[in-house]
């Protein structure tokens, strides 16, 4: 049975790569299916509703216990190899995790509590704030990928001034502070847990963690202890990364336990092993899962009556209707409601953005609609024509996916003319950098004067691109911006020119 | 030359500077007149790309006038926008991979390609088709995204643009090429020759904020000019340039103008679009401009030009 624990490590590795190439990569070579992993995942396949995947991950759950943790979440194989890299740093003495140490439950039920009472009360927050995939992804785009740009950089630098071109400079120009700050502070406190404790996270602070755990009650497969040939020795209890083996009262805390197979590789004995649960022969007066309900509904409680309902209001520091505009979502956001719904700023639209147009959101929407992602526009950053990747990664249908033809008449937003500081007229010189930008035309130049033009936009063709904006020579506050828009709706199409039908058989001159 | 001929005109030379130092600069003259009897502009019109390109550049004296053994070329033509190759928003790619090869065969030791992109650069490159013919002509693309590539020169006979910077390319290689195509354009009227030296550039912002028309012709200054512009006019853009909305903004003319004369390339590729939609060439006004830093001729009777029907 030591296998199981290799098999683990195959199959978690084949969730693991794909997303995290996915995050990483710049060069949009890593194929574009391999977005469907992200699908697999219990926060994003709830508010996706996607009832296949649901079903799938509940019959996992069910039938082997926390799979899930062990083999598809992707933070949670991050911790699995910081904490094997942890090991290479201990003396011999030390190897391995401190025994069994009891549950932190009132903590894990009072979050998963807070969680899903917000939930029912209408704001995703807590949940994008936890969800382990979406942290994973911020940790990846926010901190990982810079660096790996970083790196790219340096080397098309080098290789650029030898005069080979294989690699290119992409720009940095990702970086929002709070964002960075938020993903900043979860990468060190997971990494300083499942340094010093493995699982720790996943069983005080993960929502899911602690959802599968009450699962997990139930799970057909689960570790046993044979108590006829263990010896006590306690090896297995210091592999324990969840520290949920409890040798003096031979027990397994199945809520805790993620199934690793780790203790069964561990154990010399051959007394740990995976299979079909005991019948409940002897039981206690109160048995753990018991005392686990319990404490959920203590704690579920105190979250609801606890439970505050923190709307913060826009920023208000400017009042340019430029500062005050309604920010843009991404093409496929489609309602604001349910965007900011199922959003879990997981930052795989951010990442997969070829124009990087796509920023994480300070305060733009507020506080409940931090991280959530935006469009900022700045010189060769807009919404680009002939594309819509960023409606076909998002794994939790927060944005629904768009064919190219589709998201060319999907308004995001409307552009807003303010002649008086367009160069035209403030400077009376050409200009037409917003039209000559304009994917449909429906910012175009008309007569102006003395053979000058001047922008006109035609809000109806407007699909809210923000190409004029991002090129308006107007700085810093543009002539032309993107007004976003609540529900996005369909853009008229644009007429097409009157095609030229002559012969023209001489040069003219 | 055959012998014979080399003979009488050496001991010609030699009695003449013998005999009559008057004789001799006339003779000189002559000789020069003969090297430059090629035409100052050659337009073609009704063959594919690459067949008017080589009938093009026979008439100006072959690929070899221009491109040495070993020379560093580079191509610059427009790929600014993330379209396909019918919609005539970029360069024909056909005829970039038709220069390419003639490059090649003249015996360049490298011929790279780039444009300062306005939709994304990947993109472009991929899209207008162009990487794809040049990789198979054996040229490479360079990026020109990178501001680090771009390097400060200074334009002493700028009116407005006093300096910019420009992309390392041009100014590391031994000859350019210049080979825009030819475009209705919202906010400079038409995308010609000039037009398209706004792709070398870094700082575009700063033309547009400070008078496009006087910095089109100010960069056109720059010391370093192609050694020939080729206007690609197989398919122009009659509307809604410089990109245009589909291809019922395109029209095929299958025709080409080549000419080192900025000036000159601009305001013939006007004349043939007009045949399409009138247009003023005084409303062009970066090509007056032009004309002012005495960068070319707008009148084409005073040049010589060779025009060829296929």
């Amino acid at each position: 049975m030591k296998y199981l624990k290799y098999i683990r490590i195959f199959f978690a590795l084949i969730i693991f790569v794909p997303i995290l190439l996915f995050f990483l990569d710049f060069t949009g070579k890593v194929p574009a299916r391999f977005h469907h992993v992200a699908e697999v995942q219990w926060v994003p396949a709830i508010l996706s509703a996607s009832i296949v995947i649901l079903v799938i991950l509940l019959l996992l759950s069910l039938l082997f216990g926390r799979i899930y943790c062990s083999v598809l979440c992707p933070l949670g194989v991050f911790q699995d190899i910081v904490s094997w890299k942890s090991r290479l740093f201990r003396s011999k003495k030390r190897k391995g995790y401190p025994s069994f140490t009891p549950a932190q439950s009132i903590l894990r039920y009072t979050i998963l509590a807070l969680v899903v009472t917000g939930l029912l009360a209408g704001s995703s927050f807590l949940l994008m704030l936890l969800d382990p995939y979406s942290v994973f992804g911020r940790m990846m785009s926010q901190l990982f990928r810079p660096i790996v740009l970083e790196v790219n950089n340096l080397l098309a630098d080098f290789l650029g001034s030898k005069g080979n071109y294989m690699l290119f400079r992409v720009n940095q120009s990702g970086f929002v502070p709070v964002v960075f700050a938020i993903s900043f502070s979860f990468f060190v406190i997971i990494s300083v847990m499942a340094w010093l404790r493995g699982r720790l996270f996943c069983n005080t602070i993960c929502p899911v963690g602690t959802f599968l755990g009450l699962l997990s009650r139930f799970s057909v497969f689960r570790i046993k202890i044979n108590e006829s040939s263990c010896v006590k020795c306690g090896l297995c209890e210091k592999k324990c990364k969840s520290q949920c083996i409890d040798l003096k009262k031979m027990e397994v805390d199945h809520s805790r336990c993620v199934t690793c197979f780790d203790c069964i590789s561990a154990c010399k004995k051959s007394s740990m092993t995976y299979g079909l649960r005991h019948k409940q022969t002897n039981e206690a007066s109160v048995s753990p899962e018991n005392k686990n309900r319990r404490t959920f509904l203590i704690s579920t409680g105190i979250a609801v009556s606890g439970a505050v309902a923190a709307r913060a209001g826009q920023i208000k520091s400017n009042n340019d209707p430029f500062y005050t505009r309604k920010p843009v979502m991404p093409p496929g956001a489609i309602n604001s409601e349910s965007f900011h719904d199922k959003c879990t700023a997981c930052q795989l639209c951010v990442t997969k953005c070829p124009m990087q147009v796509i920023k994480p959101a300070s305060m733009q929407y507020g506080i409940s609609g931090i991280m959530q992602p935006h469009l900022q526009f700045s010189t060769h950053e807009y919404c680009t024509y002939e594309c819509s990747i960023c409606s076909n990664v998002c794994p939790t249908g927060a944005l629904k996916p768009l064919s190219v033809e589709e998201k060319k008449l999907t308004r995001v937003g409307v552009a807003v003319l303010q002649l008086s500081r367009c160069v035209v007229i403030a400077d009376e010189t050409d200009c037409g950098a917003c039209s000559e930008h304009c994917p449909t035309q429906a910012v175009h130049m008309v007569d102006y004067k003395d053979g000058l033009t001047k922008p006109e936009v035609t809000a109806d063709i407007c699909i809210g691109c923000g190409a004029c904006e991002s090129i308006c020579p107007a700085k810093p506050v543009q002539a032309i911006y993107v007004v976003g828009v609540d529900v996005q709706k369909r853009a008229k199409k644009p007429a097409e020119a009157p095609a030229f039908d002559k012969k023209v058989e001489d040069f003219g001159f | 030359m055959k012998r014979r001929d080399f003979f009488r005109s050496a001991t010609l030379t030699g009695l003449a500077t013998v005999f009559s130092p008057k004789m001799l600069a006339e003779a000189s003259v002559e000789n020069e007149l003969s090297v430059q009897a090629a035409p100052d502009m050659v337009a073609v019109m009704g063959g594919e790309p690459e067949v008017m390109l080589i009938r093009a550049l026979k008439e100006l004296g072959g690929i070899q006038k221009y491109v040495k053994k070993g020379y560093k070329v580079v191509i610059k033509p427009n790929i600014g926008w993330d379209r396909q190759p019918e919609m005539a928003a970029n360069t024909n790619p056909d005829l970039i991979g038709a220069l390419v090869k003639q490059c090649k065969s003249a015996g360049a030791k490298e011929v790279l390609v780039f444009d300062h992109t306005c939709d994304n650069w990947r993109k472009c490159y991929q899209n207008s088709g162009i990487e794809e013919a040049v990789v198979a002509a054996g040229g490479r693309m360079v990026p020109g995204n990178d501001e680090t590539m771009y390097k400060s020169v200074d334009l002493p006979k700028g009116t407005r643009l006093k300096s910019t910077k420009i992309h390392e390319a041009i100014l590391d290689c031994d000859v350019w090429f210049n080979v825009p195509v030819l475009k209705h354009h919202g906010g400079a009227k038409n995308s010609i020759a000039m037009k398209n030296l706004m792709g070398i550039v870094w700082d575009r912002g700063y033309f547009h904020k400070n008078d496009l028309h006087q910095c089109i012709a100010d960069v056109a200054t720059f010391h370093k000019s192609p050694a020939l512009n080729i206007v690609d006019a197989y398919r122009i853009m009659k509307s809604n340039g410089p990109q245009g909305k589909s291809e019922s903004d395109a029209v095929t003319l299958q025709s080409l103008i080549v000419s080192r004369d900025f000036v000159a390339a601009d305001a013939a590729a006007i004349k043939l679009f007009s045949q399409v939609k009138p247009t003023d060439i005084n409303d062009v006004r970066y090509i007056g401009m032009a004309e002012n830093h005495n960068l070319g001729t707008q009148d084409l009777d005073r040049i010589k030009v060779k025009k060829i029907k296929l």
